[in-house]
């Protein structure tokens, strides 16, 4: 419990993944760069701006020196260099480091579709037949296939510790490779402000080694409610679901389905009482991972 | 305080510009150092820049109609839509217009009122007749069931073609308004002033449309 | 359909009490203040020398007045937000979520469009004509008209406090949030019809300012004299007469989409919401330079005059200035590395927005050279200076790395991403609207600012912003995203506890500012500034009285030298006279004061009010006075008065004789110390 605390905090410079580990190494390497040229900038403002002052009799006055083409070489070059290295970086890290390609890994990836609804999560298996609100299960050292869609607003899945954030917008699928390295619980939230529930759209990235992962599969499949369409228009209607829960099963095509807009987008207040209230019956409970 | 630096001052180049600090006689190289313009040239190129954020603001909804062109939601698009024959007479409209405007310009440089007016009126009838044309296009997609609310292709649409209707609109209102100063102040150096903007404005529209014919009407309908 | 359209008693907020007080409070200040001015018969006064003022001297100082007063406005609401944010860690916090993403997007709007804009613009206003050694700019009807737009705009954003909501996504509407399915109520169309009208206020702004720089100016005074800060107001100008029309266009669009149900941005019916982010930010980008570039004008100005130096790269610092000028339309889209462009397109543009930092390092580079070998003077403009260039650098650097985009990855949205815009915003436009504000006061009021109390503001302001956003930066690296109204981790509550002190801080930093204004206006008599150069400046608005008279120049300066004041300051140091003899005064023409500005604006408000809330018939009475007004303005037969050249003579004269007296006292000075 408290290790699963710990590992919250400092989220991006704790990576748990490839990609976000990468992802520290651009940062710390480019503040790096840049310090060398700011910090030296800094220290010989204030320098030259004291030693100059009125009322130092040792400085020297050059009230003359208005132009030098050599310095303005230097004026010019410093920055130039600085920039030409730092685009390097950008170059190379935006290719290596591309939502859309694939991670090197021996494990096929798990392909998980993530819906941002007002104002929850879900995720859906498509492979395993099962879906989860608002908690998303996944096997550690498996590369994550995500593809983000939105059924209403947009919204920006991002899970810091384990890297790049990408928008769900409705009527298009992106796509994002992720993994988590190693077990433990990293806080996952929405980075687009997206209505009134937006605060409460954060959920518990549960990263589980491979068997209680399958485990977890096995109990999901044999309890909660199915994902049809009624179930789906419900979750539609904006709420904040009070805890996570899961869907046993879940109607074939559904996330296609969303994305190609034959199903409607999210209605937004009209759908219903607007506010933040509780959706699901007692008939949702969560299901236990240990 | 330092030493006043006359070395600094004596005819020489500091910054290196290519130009020495002339000694009390300012340079007058035609590029606006030789004082204030005169009043003509200021509101004339005032306006000039007025347009070129015109064209801008333009080229926005330019932009979104080439970017929507294809999101029909399953409604007509440019080919089903288009009347070139519409297209055409309106184009004749406006470009009568321009010339009549061009008239216009000569009479009021000649400061013959009778004719300006004449010209002016027939500008205006030329572009009341274009409006007409359009809302007449607009009234007829609309009962065809292809209205601006349809699809993002039809909103577009109608905003670019709209904008400039709208364009359009404001400048007879601005006609109406020139010819009545012309009759009540006649030629005062303020009033040509005007006028000299509202044939800028007038003829800039003109070259808008050629461009809503070309991307909208010409490539719309010979492209599947 | 109803005579007031969706106007109804349910507007008023009665059931939540905060907005209801403040807003109460609010309307019961401003009725004080109108009561007090009608009771001291000041209206006439008024009227006839601000309201209807085409002077862009007057109108400068009501643009700043304008920013300032409603930089307490916003700044009430970061207070409001902080104090949330504190009191949300695990608890509801006292402002539920619909208010409180209200407060957010009021702060962010108010901030960029009604305070930094007139403050930028106010300065520009009462600088570049003196600057450029004429008498006022190409349009100066125009100049009032934009002004009450301006404020216009700020009256709706303020009303919408007490009637009706706010807009509640922020200080950009995205759609689909935006869009009427998801924002059915005003709060959008609050926003939009503001934005809207102040912003064809600023759009005649930038065409105002390009023609005055490009076709007014004194005589002799090429492009490569111009002083910096017109250079920088150029660049500014110019990117918003290139960028304005893109937000009208945009805003104009999300409107249509709203009002009669068009396609742009929905979910449904093939509309693209991308296309909103693509549009907004081909504004919103080159918007961020609109505010910086003044201000960097500003500092050259400053560090060069406390340096008692030229600028240093004069024609460096003009490259600059117009490179970033160009380049900031081509970095639209690091606004969006995370919405799945590719790789090859999201490198292009953070490479291109990296550019940026070129001429930018190469600005501060020159100011660090113009004080080097000079004689610096540690006036509270100069430390304002210094002050920006430390936080500006850090800024910098934290703007490169949300550039680099795999980094952005991780900080987008963030709040290091907000602690980047306030780092800049702050240390950078703030820093140096106020560094102009001490600089130019005696120029605008003819008595100098204290310092002492200047100097409590400044460090107030540099270190409440430090300890205010720094935790930003730290609690962005945590995983926090901006704009939560309450949240459950332990590590932020905190850094966000610290950053309230920051506010705290800057609050007492605004407290020294207005402390300041009273404290110097009471003592004005004594701090007058009689020769209209306190101190020891370079350029033209200085060889004017302070205040200048409205035609601000006798005769229009003959410019010879990049720096045109200094050079004959020189000279008459030199000779021990003044090197400019007395000219043969002739009679002014000068514009007439005009209330079509004020009266525009009016029934631009009428107009917004009506169809924010769906008034129609009060939109077309809003519409056919704003075309009465325009033929009425049409109609003048006189536009200019006549200054006669006594009048010219007297003032041009009492000048003359006070300059002629301190130049003697300087001579004096020197041979008694050799």
């Amino acid at each position: 419990m408290l290790g699963e605390l710990a590992g919250c905090g400092r989220a991006q410079l704790q990576p748990a993944g490839p990609i976000s580990d990468a992802e520290r190494t651009i940062l710390l390497d480019s503040v790096v760069i840049m310090l060398a040229i700011v910090v030296p900038t800094i220290v010989a403002t204030l320098a030259v701006a004291w030693w100059y002052r009125a009322s130092n009799r040792r400085a020297r006055r050059q009230p003359d020196f208005v132009y030098s083409g050599r310095l303005e070489i230097i004026i010019w070059g410093i920055p130039v260099l600085v920039i030409i290295f730092l685009g390097g970086i950008a170059w190379i890290g935006s290719h290596d480091l591309d939502p859309a390609v694939p991670l090197p890994s021996k494990a096929a990836p798990l392909d998980i579709q993530v819906v941002s609804l007002d104002w929850k999560w879900l995720f859906i298996y498509p492979k395993l037949g099962i879906a989860s609100v608002n908690r998303l299960v996944v096997p550690a050292g498996v590369p994550l296939h995500l593809s983000l869609t939105s059924a209403s607003v947009w919204n920006v899945f991002w899970v810091p510790q384990l890297g790049s954030m990408l928008y769900c917008m409705s009527g298009m699928a992106d796509t994002l490779y992720l993994e988590a390295s190693h077990p433990g619980v990293y806080r996952g939230e929405s980075a687009m402000i997206s209505g009134d529930g937006f605060a409460d759209m954060h959920f518990d990235t549960d990263a589980v080694p491979q068997d209680l992962f399958d485990a977890w599969v096995a109990r999901t499949r044999s309890t909660g409610p199915v994902l049809d369409d009624r179930a789906y228009r419900e979750l539609l209607r904006q709420s904040v679901p009070p805890q996570p829960y899961t869907y046993r099963s879940v109607q074939p095509g559904l996330f296609a389905d969303i994305v190609m807009l034959r199903l409607p987008p999210g209605e937004g207040p009209r759908g219903g009482e607007p506010g933040i209230r509780p959706i699901g019956g007692s008939s949702v409970h969560p299901v236990r991972l240990r | 305080m330092s030493a006043p630096s006359s070395a600094l001052r004596a005819g020489r180049d500091p910054y290196h510009l290519g130009h020495a600090p002339s000694a009390g006689v300012p340079e007058y190289t035609g590029h606006g150092a030789g004082g204030p313009a005169p009043k003509r040239i200021v509101v004339g190129y005032g306006f000039w820049i007025f347009i070129l954020s015109d064209v801008i603001l333009f080229s926005c909804f330019f932009a979104t109609y080439t970017v929507l062109i294809d999101a029909r939601a399953g409604g007509p698009g440019p080919r089903e839509i288009f009347d070139l024959h519409t297209t055409m007479a309106e184009t004749a409209c406006l470009l009568l217009s321009s010339f009549a405007c061009g008239l216009t310009s000569l009479a009021v440089a000649r400061h013959n009122l009778l004719w300006s007016e004449v010209f002016l009126a027939i500008t205006g009838l030329f572009g009341l007749t274009f409006i007409g044309l359009e809302v007449h296009e607009f009234i007829g997609l609309i009962a065809r069931g292809a209205g601006p609310t349809h699809s993002a292709f039809l909103s577009s649409f109608f905003a670019l073609v709209g904008c400039h209707g709208a364009h359009v609109t404001a400048g007879l209102l601005w006609l109406g308004t020139m010819m009545a100063q012309f009759r009540a102040k006649g030629f005062k150096e303020s009033i040509r002033h005007r006028y000299l903007c509202f044939s800028l404005f007038w003829h800039a529209l003109d070259i808008i449309w050629i461009g809503i014919f070309t991307v909208v009407y010409l490539i719309g309908t010979i492209t599947p | 359909m109803t005579l007031l359209g969706k106007l109804t008693w349910q507007a008023i907020p009665f059931q939540e009490p905060l907005p209801l007080f403040s807003g109460a409070a609010v309307l019961l200040i401003i009725i004080a203040v109108l009561a007090w001015v009608i009771v001291r018969g000041y209206v006439p006064y008024l009227w006839r020398e601000w309201v209807t003022s085409v002077d862009h001297k007057r109108i400068g100082v009501m643009y700043c007045i304008l920013g300032l007063v409603m930089l307490i406005r916003g700044f009430i609401d970061a207070i409001m937000m902080r104090t949330q944010q504190v009191m949300a860690y695990n608890a509801p916090g006292f402002l539920p979520p619909s208010h409180f993403d209200q407060v957010f997007s009021a702060h962010g709007t108010i901030m960029i469009f009604f305070v930094a804009m007139p403050l930028v613009i106010g300065l520009m206003n009462l600088v570049v004509p003196l600057q450029l050694g004429v008498r006022d700019v190409a349009f100066p009807t125009l100049n009032s008209v934009s002004f009450w737009l301006t404020a216009a705009g700020a009256l709706l954003v303020n009303l919408s406090l007490i009637v009706g909501e706010f807009d509640r996504m922020g200080w950009l509407p995205y759609p689909p949030l935006s869009e009427l399915t998801y924002s059915p109520g005003v709060g959008v169309d609050y926003y939009c019809w503001a934005i809207q009208i102040s912003g064809i206020g600023t759009l005649m702004t930038g065409i105002n300012f390009v023609t005055t720089i490009l076709k007014l100016r004194a005589p002799g005074m090429h492009y490569t004299r111009m002083p910096m800060f017109c250079w920088t107001a150029l660049a500014s100008n110019l990117l918003i007469v290139a960028a304005f029309p893109v937000l009208t266009a945009t805003l104009a669009m999300l409107l249509l989409d709203r009002y009669v149900g068009f396609h742009f941005f929905t979910d449904t019916g093939g509309g693209n919401s991308m296309m909103f982010m693509n549009l907004i930010w081909a504004w919103g980008h080159p918007e961020v330079y609109i505010l910086v570039l003044p201000a960097f004008g500003i500092y050259s100005e400053v560090v060069s005059t406390f340096s008692s130096k030229p600028l240093f790269g004069y024609r460096s610092m003009i490259w600059a200035t117009m490179a970033i000028c160009i380049i900031s339309f081509m970095v639209w889209l690091h606004h969006f590395f995370t919405m799945g462009a590719g790789a090859d397109v999201n490198a292009v543009f953070g490479i291109a927005s990296m550019i940026i930092a070129v001429p930018t390092g190469v600005k501060i580079f020159n100011w660090l050279f113009t004080m080097y070998g000079g004689s610096v003077r540690f006036t509270t403009p100069m430390l304002w200076s210094i002050g920006f260039i430390v936080t500006f650098a850090i800024g910098g650097l934290t703007g490169v790395l949300l550039a680099v985009p795999p980094a952005d990855f991780q900080l987008h949205n963030s709040l290091f991403l907000v602690a980047h815009f306030h780092n800049v915003i702050i240390g950078a436009v703030v820093f140096g609207v106020f560094a102009g504000y001490m600089y130019w006061f005696p120029k605008a009021f003819g008595f100098v600012l204290d310092e002492r109390l200047g100097k409590w503001a400044f460090w107030l302001w540099l270190v409440g912003f430090w300890v205010a956003w720094g935790p930003g930066y730290v609690v962005g690296l945590e995983g926090m995203t901006r704009r939560l109204q309450h949240y459950d981790v332990a590590e932020w509550h905190p850094w966000l506890v610290v950053a309230e002190g920051g506010v705290v801080i800057i609050l007492l930093g605004i407290i020294a500012q207005i402390a300041q204004l009273i404290v110097s206006i009471r003592t004005r008599e004594q701090r007058r500034d009689l020769t209209g150069d306190p101190w020891d400046g370079r350029n033209l608005e200085w060889i004017t009285s302070s205040p200048p008279p409205a035609f601000n120049f006798a005769v229009l300066p003959n410019v010879t030298d990049q720096e045109p004041y200094w050079d004959m300051k020189i000279r008459a140091r030199e000779i021990g006279e003044l090197v400019r003899p007395e000219p043969q005064y002739e009679p002014i023409e000068m514009p007439r004061n005009s209330p079509t500005g004020f009266v525009t604006a009016f029934f631009a408000t009428v107009t917004g009010f009506a169809l924010i809330w769906h008034i129609w018939w009060l939109v077309l009475l809003g519409l056919a006075g704003a075309y009465a007004t325009f033929v009425v303005f049409a109609w003048r037969d006189h536009d200019e008065i006549l200054i006669p050249a006594e009048e010219v003579a007297r003032l041009d004269r009492a000048n003359r004789a006070a300059r002629t007296a301190r130049l003697q006292e300087r001579m004096a000075e020197r041979q008694s110390a050799p």
